[in-house]
């Protein structure tokens, strides 16, 4: 059963990746080539093959049900590949309404890269302690989420928009911000490759700190090069010869997890960092300018309008998932429906921050380049809210 | 600026008004020379209260909170002073008798600032609770303000509109048509249009295809969503007696007074559950069954209600909820040890229930010893030489008893402190008084709430909710079509997602053997 759950999982990674893929090819036009014809053919590839992963990926979940009798939205990998899920299936409704292919070669990727990202958490399987045992709960987690995914190809619609009007400027400010948030994205990616990398090459590490009174061991999947305050090393793999951390965090870092998360945090920036150095050494082009052949051809108005509507979509589902369901169930669990607890206050201003974009953009006419400033801010929010959040100010929600 | 707010039509529009009601023809100066009128189009060109030009002190303050640029900032700002809120915990989590020291103790200097600037409590300071209330201000007489004009507008439209009105929409087209030919297209698009959905008026020679104008009403409806909502935890504090947020522990057995209410609640038993196997140490399960006495005329307790609170499930009774938050192991009594001095004899131990100690409480002890409580001191100190207890919780407790034989007139006093040998103060006693043991007991913590608005509170976010799909899954999309002088005249408008419309509108074009040039396929 365990087997079978795994496969199922990895099936849907390739699935994904490979309609990221055809995605792609459907907009790399040949020359010669009907382009229309050419989009239609690897569209139609694409999706179904988008498709068949998420059948692939509901299988994985009913098994995991199946084993655990719970709902896998419960530690940061479920939640993670849950969020992956969320952002396909809002892709494909908005393909539906669009067939616009150029979109499903950046919301797939990151859909990909959510998932890999999932796989670097602890898989196994945890039971409930009885705070999570509600099915409020589930309900709103799965509802929030759901309105996140649509939030999220809204960012990438953005991205596509904003890649379309500056990947070919040089300079200016809009250019440069672009690649800084390319960059960022490559180093997120980075990061899953490096603890990828060290997970396939065996690294372990554990050191042992006093956190809050209570000694924690904290296992790195990573080198070491930042660790807890005053830890002592129980096992360390020697990493370049080295056999202690060469930083301490700072003493007010008091998650469980603080020193590991900003090791993965440092980690993600150097390889980044290094991996993008190559790039523009091999390329000589920014990355902007690496896409913008991909993305010149759209309609500006058509992708602004993408990711409008994906926002709109997703505004009244994260309305009812991340609020009025969390009310409900807050109110089950903690009797009061608003506790200002830091994951439900992120939910607040993530929800606040999209409704500036709306009011923006109806009543100040803010549309194009700044309407798609906001989709990417409102994005970056959600993922402060689910990895930062999460794992350094630990609240109730924390599951990490 | 010309106030001319007759229309060529003849028809008399209120000041103010940017579009002619009857019409639609552009009335001022400024918006006759835009291409499109686009913008004027958001509230039909109504006139609007917000937008008039004498304005006394009432006026102003209307047009200040109807503007959504106010409104804007003030989101802006409730949403940055909330993230700052969340840096560092709240006073409220963070449990804290002394948050002054809490804070600068724990986060160094920018703790003792964020305490300072009090937002170590700030989701219920003043200045929040009037950020939160300027907004709602601001949907009331924002909502007002649009949706009376929006609504007349849209209620009383015209189906044939000045040719002007359908060239300037942000979607138009012309094309001239033969006479003959004009029955045939008007009822191509008409067919085309309806399997659209679209509800079409015709009047003479101009047509009127609408769809979705529910969606206008949405932004409005989920305004009045959030205004009931927000009203909602405005009461919760006007109102004494709707909002009660209390804590209370309470031990297996105990029966207890729950705080701020006429209610006594007795703990029958507390269940704490783990998983087992692998798991072990894992928590399954909190249960405190419970019940709930009133006190009747005469004082006695009477039950009212039984049942449980489990995590995620809390004990009700009418407005009151009691919610399973924590599990402690409490003390519940110390047993202690008479001895014989001299003889290292044990004489008998007794219980001393800490939740239950009476004044003059006695103890008998083997056949022919007594035991008084004089003092009690559960959190002991000295201060000045003089033993007192710093609090009422159980935290270092210490004893004088009196140690008597059975006939005795009066018996030697005795000193028991946990954690320090008092013998040394007696030293002429004959008995001595030695801990044997302690007696634990499971604890309860349930959190007492009662929320008399939780009803409007879910009512508005339900509101909001429906606004919101109004708005949003649905579409209002307009086509006004008019032959004139041999010149078929088409305009489109829609509140949002025009490329939709566009591809929409080619469609029904290309059904009705029109090209109108509105996306390339
Ligand atoms: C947190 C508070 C608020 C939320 C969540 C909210 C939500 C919304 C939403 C979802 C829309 C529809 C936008 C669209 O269709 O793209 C809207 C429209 C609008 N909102 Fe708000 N709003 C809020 C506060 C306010 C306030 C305080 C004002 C007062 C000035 C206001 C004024 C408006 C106006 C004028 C519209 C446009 C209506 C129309 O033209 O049809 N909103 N609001």
């Amino acid at each position: 059963m365990e087997q079978l759950m795994e496969n199922l999982l990895l099936c849907t990674f390739f699935l994904y990746l490979l309609s990221s893929v055809a995605f792609v090819m459907g907009i790399k036009g040949k020359k010669g080539e009907e382009p229309k014809q050419r989009e239609r053919k690897w569209g139609n590839i694409a999706v179904g093959l988008a498709i068949i992963g998420v059948v692939f990926q509901i299988a994985f979940t009913i098994t995991r049900i199946f084993i655990s009798g719970h709902f896998p939205t419960s530690n940061m990998f479920e939640f993670t590949a849950f969020l992956c899920f969320t952002v396909v299936l809002s892709f494909i409704v908005l393909f539906f309404i669009y067939r616009t292919v150029v979109l499903g070669a950046f919301v797939m990727p990151l859909a990909v890269i959510l998932l890999a990202y999932a796989s670097v958490f602890p898989k196994d399987i945890q039971p409930l302690i009885p705070a999570l045992q509600s099915h409020w709960l589930y309900i709103h987690v799965t509802v929030a989420a759901l309105g996140s995914g649509a939030f999220a190809v809204g960012f990438a619609a953005g991205l596509v928009y904003l890649i379309n009007q500056v990947g070919n400027k040089k300079s200016g400010k809009n250019a440069a911000y672009l690649e800084v948030t390319l960059v960022v994205v490559l180093m997120w990616v980075s990061f899953i490759l490096s603890s990828f990398v060290s997970g396939a090459l065996g690294y372990q590490a554990e050191i042992t700190a006093q956190i809050e009174g209570k000694q924690v061991t904290q296992k790195f999947d990573l080198p070491p090069i930042f660790g807890p305050h005053e830890g002592k090393v129980v096992k360390m793999d020697s990493f370049l010869g080295q056999k202690e951390p060469l930083f301490e965090v700072p003493s007010w870092m008091k998650g469980q997890n603080a020193a590991k998360n900003v090791n993965s945090t440092f980690w993600g920036i150097i390889t980044g960092l290094i991996l993008y150095g190559l790039i523009r050494l091999f390329t000589k082009k920014r990355l902007t300018e690496i896409l913008y052949p991909l993305v010149k051809k759209w309609n500006p108005e058509l992708l602004d309008e993408i990711s409008y509507r994906s926002i709109a979509i997703g505004f009244p589902i994260f309305t009812l998932g991340a609020l009025i369901f969390a009310m409900i169930w807050a109110h089950e669990a903690w009797g009061r429906f608003w506790g200002w607890d830091p994951k439900e206050v992120w939910a607040l201003i993530t929800w606040l921050f999209y409704s500036v974009y709306l009011h923006l953009r109806l009543s100040r006419g803010w549309h194009g380049m700044k309407s798609s400033w906001l989709a990417v801010g409102g994005y970056v929010i959600i993922m402060f809210n689910q990895i930062v959040i999460n794992m350094v100010i630990s609240g109730l929600h924390s599951y990490a | 600026m010309i106030e001319n707010t007759k229309c060529e039509c003849g028809h008399n529009n209120p000041i103010g008004t940017i579009l002619c009601e009857y019409c639609g023809k552009p009335l001022l100066e400024e918006t006759k020379e835009k291409k499109t009128i686009e913008q004027e189009m958001r509230y039909e060109g109504k006139a609007r209260r917000s937008q008039i030009k004498h304005k006394n002190f009432i006026d102003q303050v209307w047009s200040f909170f109807s503007s959504v640029k106010v409104a804007i900032i003030l989101i802006l700002i409730t949403l940055i002073a909330a993230g700052i809120g969340s840096l560092l915990p709240q006073e409220r989590v963070a449990a804290t008798s002394n948050p002054e020291l809490f804070y600068s103790q724990e986060y160094g200097i920018w703790g003792e600032w964020f305490y300072k600037l009090g937002l170590s409590d700030m989701y219920n300071s003043w200045w929040f609770m009037t950020l939160l209330a300027m907004i709602g201000v601001s949907l009331v007489i924002c909502s007002l303000d649009r949706v009376i004009p929006l609504y007349r507008a849209l209620k009383n439209q015209k189906v044939e509109k000045s040719t002007d009105f359908l060239l300037r929409q942000r979607i138009s087209y012309q094309e001239s048509v033969a006479d003959e030919k004009k029955e045939e297209k008007f009822d191509a698009l008409t067919t085309a249009l309806k399997k659209r959905r679209y509800q079409i008026r015709q009047e003479g020679d101009s047509i009127l295809a609408e769809k979705g104008r529910i969606s206008r009403w949405g932004p409005y409806i989920n305004h009045i969503g959030l205004i009931i909502f927000l009203l909602g935890v405005l009461l919760r504090f006007l109102i004494p007696g709707w909002y009660l947020d209390q804590a209370m522990y309470i031990q297996e057995g105990q029966t207890r007074k729950v705080p701020d209410t006429p209610y006594y609640v007795k703990n029958e038993k507390f269940i704490v559950e783990q998983y087992d196997g692998k798991f072990a140490g894992i928590p399954k399960k909190y249960q405190t069954k419970l019940i709930l006495y009133q006190q009747d005329s005469s004082g006695n307790l009477k039950p009212v209600h039984r049942g449980s609170a489990i995590v995620n499930h809390p004990f009700e009774y009418k407005d009151l909820f009691l919610v399973q938050v924590d599990a402690q192991t409490n003390l519940k009594g110390i047993k202690l040890k008479l001895m014989d001095k001299k003889s290292q004899q044990s004489k008998g131990t007794f219980l001393v229930d800490l939740g239950n100690i009476k004044p003059n409480q006695v103890y008998t002890v083997g056949s022919n010893l007594e035991v008084r409580a004089l003092e009690y001191y559960p959190d002991f100190a000295l201060e000045n030489g003089r033993p007192i207890t710093k609090s009422q919780e159980v935290v270092k407790p210490a004893f004088i008893f009196e140690v008597k034989e059975k006939g005795q007139k009066e018996g030697e006093r005795s000193w028991v402190i946990s954690g320090e040998n008092a013998d040394a103060l007696t030293p002429e006693n004959k008995y001595v008084i030695k801990l044997a043991g302690f007696e634990m007991i499971p604890t309860s913590g349930l959190l007492v709430r009662i929320d008399k608005s939780l009803p409007i509170i879910f009512v508005g976010g339900f509101i909001c909710l429906i606004g919101l799909a109004m708005g949003f899954y649905w579409h209002h999309r307009r086509v006004w079509i008019r032959y004139k002088d041999g010149v078929l005249y088409l305009g489109a408008h829609t509140n949002k997602s025009w490329f939709s419309l566009r591809r929409e509108l080619n469609q029904v074009g290309k059904q009705s053997g029109i090209d109108l040039k509105l996306v390339q396929e």
